[in-house]
């Protein structure tokens, strides 16, 4: 897709947020940089300890408040750094400029509350309606997300709906307030494939209509492939590759990314040779000197494990990969 | 119709199993058809895939061949026994003979004992080895899987989850079944470490002979590990062939529709989202006639009333539609 490039809606960074074991603090996030366009969907894809999850944390200031902190780094909405804000002012962000859809819905939703009310209320606090007009607004939200019979239902609560259901009413509260991003961690993952193949043709329709951005966290990469337009794959608390979708999935460059696509068992081919990627992601008190995915990779060279390789941008990719980028220097 | 006849593998025919709910301070009792009128067969030496999405029974249906669950109907023949039937010593035969991997084997791991003491015990238990003949089967297993003998003193705790896969699968071998159950073994890990498991899966059942019945929720596990495949809705099977046929050309409406929900890592690939009607009924309450019929784009008045049978329409391959003719 093509778009100004100095129209972020969200950047992020040098972003470092740490963890404590005992006495001393280690980073799950490396000084990472994100930038989310306007309209766009960005996905950010990895597997566990990736660090993807704590960079949505991060985004929310929803870290734990003992035992992890944001070390460094500045988070921007809109060209406000949402590290400098105070908590109250946080908090109207959350929800309000960022809507939040998680993994399990009933972590969002009371489950004794009615679910017509929960929108209407997610309305009243944040755009001030009266209590009528936010039954009104909730019930043409419910709508919008295509919740059967919503006239009828908003009355029922959560547990009387599907889990699929149930993540309808959580996009309409994430709607509710009109916001510029939509954060998406693992919004699917806990749905069947054809509730999945829903609510992201729900997600993509919705970003498109409200003019919102939206930012997917998942490990999946076939979701990266439905829905995002680029893609960040994340290894080790950094960006590793980064590149508009398409190209990602024609030639995935960093080596991490190729082992992935090829680890993945695919329904529409046969994969004969399924290639496991060796080892394990290293543990975050435990990083790799030089580059984090030096001790797995096939193409690993002396100064892979010496130096820690930078982002290297190359046309509309970024590459953190020393062999590859003396490849593309070469040819 | 009957299944693929089969020499002594698995031959399941219209197994049936009801949960009841409810029925408490005077609610009526409901009954759930989790697995209504199964039929399924696996050749020694086979491997069969069990898919759907959640409710349509295909854990039930395993749980029922393990007997970990009793079947309400129908019957289970494995190596010539009558699974439903079995007792005493054939019980315990049938037992070293069919073994099940879970998704989560922490579950079913006791976390108070060492790996090598879960690993002996069954071997005593069934008078097959003990002392230092079970630990050194034990340690033999464990290289197998692919883990060193210092697992031997570790706790499940101690190991990752690709690792506690490793240990749930050495288990599973260690009375020297010739059928593994499995129920969504790779769905709680990463893609590397998945792909890790799928491998070991694969070498085992070479040199080891071993039938597999795997049920999983994701096609593409499917098809790199089963040669066919059995497609479930509501209890019921809906198709039935060679893996590559069925998902490449699948004949069941509700086939087609999971097939093409199934997000594959290709943006080339991507389908009209919200084409896909409908959620799944639920299984309290089924639709009368064909179980898919409200979320099927050719339904008629025949697939309101009528249920379509399982039919052969090929060779190997069978359809429940009244729509296949």
């Amino acid at each position: 897709m093509t778009r100004p490039p100095e129209d972020p809606v969200l950047a992020i960074r040098g972003l470092r947020t740490e963890f404590r074991s005992g006495r001393t603090w280690y980073p799950a996030v490396r000084g990472l940089d994100l930038t989310l366009y306007r309209n766009e969907t960005l996905a950010v894809v990895g597997e566990s300890g990736s660090g993807k999850s704590v960079t949505a944390l991060s985004i929310l200031r929803l870290l734990p408040e003992s035992g992890a902190r944001i070390a460094a780094g500045r988070i921007e909405l809109e060209g406000r750094d949402l590290l400098r804000l105070s908590e109250r002012e946080m908090e109207r962000v959350r929800g309000d400029r960022i809507g939040m859809v998680f993994q399990e819905p009933m972590t969002a939703l009371n489950p004794t509350m009615r679910i017509g009310d929960q929108v209407a209320e997610a309305l009243r606090i944040h755009r001030g309606l009266d209590r009528a007009a936010a039954r009104r607004e909730a019930l043409a939200l419910l709508e919008e997300v295509k919740l059967p019979s919503a006239a009828q239902r908003m009355d029922e609560y959560p547990h009387q709906f599907s889990g699929g259901m149930r993540q309808r009413v959580v996009i309409a509260m994430a709607l509710a307030c009109r916001p510029q991003v939509l954060l998406a961690d693992e919004p699917t993952t806990a749905l069947d494939v054809t509730i999945q193949a829903q609510v992201l043709g729900l997600l993509d329709e919705l970003k498109r209509s409200h003019g919102m951005s939206m930012l997917v966290i998942t490990h999946n990469l076939g979701v990266v492939a439905l829905i995002a337009d680029r893609v960040a794959v994340m290894y080790a608390g950094q960006v590793v590759e980064e590149a508009p979708v398409r190209a990602l999935f024609a030639a995935p460059r960093h080596p991490y990314t190729e082992a992935l696509l090829r680890a993945t068992p695919r329904v529409d081919e046969d994969t004969a040779a399924l290639a496991p990627i060796p080892g394990q992601v290293p543990s975050i008190r435990a990083m790799p000197a030089g580059c984090a995915f030096a001790p797995r990779c096939p193409l690993r060279r002396p100064r892979c494990e010496a130096e820690a390789p930078p982002l290297h941008a190359d046309g509309e990719r970024l590459l953190r990969c020393w062999v590859r980028n003396e490849e593309r220097i070469a040819a | 119709m009957n299944p693929v006849q089969t020499q002594g593998g698995l031959e399941v025919r219209d197994l049936r199993k009801d949960f009841r709910q409810g029925g408490l301070f005077g609610r009526a009792r409901r009954v759930v058809r989790a697995v209504d009128g199964v039929d399924l067969a696996v050749a020694p030496g086979g491997s069969l895939g069990l898919v759907g999405e959640s409710g349509c029974g295909k854990s039930t249906a395993a749980r029922c061949i393990l007997r970990l669950v009793e079947a309400d109907g129908g019957t289970i023949r494995y190596e010539g026994t009558d699974v439903r039937a079995a007792r005493g010593p054939e019980l315990r035969r049938l037992r070293r003979r069919v073994q099940m991997v879970f998704q989560d084997p922490y579950s079913t791991l006791n976390p108070k004992r060492t790996v090598g003491q879960t690993l002996e015990e069954p071997l005593r238990v069934h008078g097959l080895a003990g002392g230092r003949a079970a630990r050194e089967a034990a340690r033999a297993l464990l290289a197998e899987v692919g883990l060193g003998a210092d697992a031997l003193e570790r706790y499940p705790h101690e190991f990752s989850g690709g690792q506690r896969q490793r240990v749930g699968i050495a288990r599973a071998l260690i009375l020297g079944p010739s059928l593994l159950v499995a129920d969504e073994p790779v769905s709680a890990l990463d893609v590397s470490v998945q792909a890790q498991i799928l491998r070991l899966l694969d070498d085992l059942r070479e040199r080891r002979g071993l039938s597999f019945l795997f049920v999983s929720h994701d096609l593409g596990v499917v098809r790199h590990i089963c040669e066919s495949v059995a497609v479930m809705y509501l209890g019921r099977v809906v198709e039935r062939g060679p893996v590559r046929a069925v998902f490449d050309a699948p004949l069941h409406p509700y086939t087609r529709v999971l097939r093409a929900a199934s997000p594959v890592p290709d943006p080339g690939a991507r389908v009209a989202l919200a084409r896909i009607e409908g959620e799944i009924p639920s299984a309290t309450a089924p639709p009368p006639g064909c179980g898919f019929h409200p979320r099927c784009p050719l339904a008629t008045a025949r697939c309101r009333q009528e249920r379509p049978a399982l039919r052969e329409v090929a060779p190997g391959r069978a359809v429940a539609c009244h729509h296949s003719d």
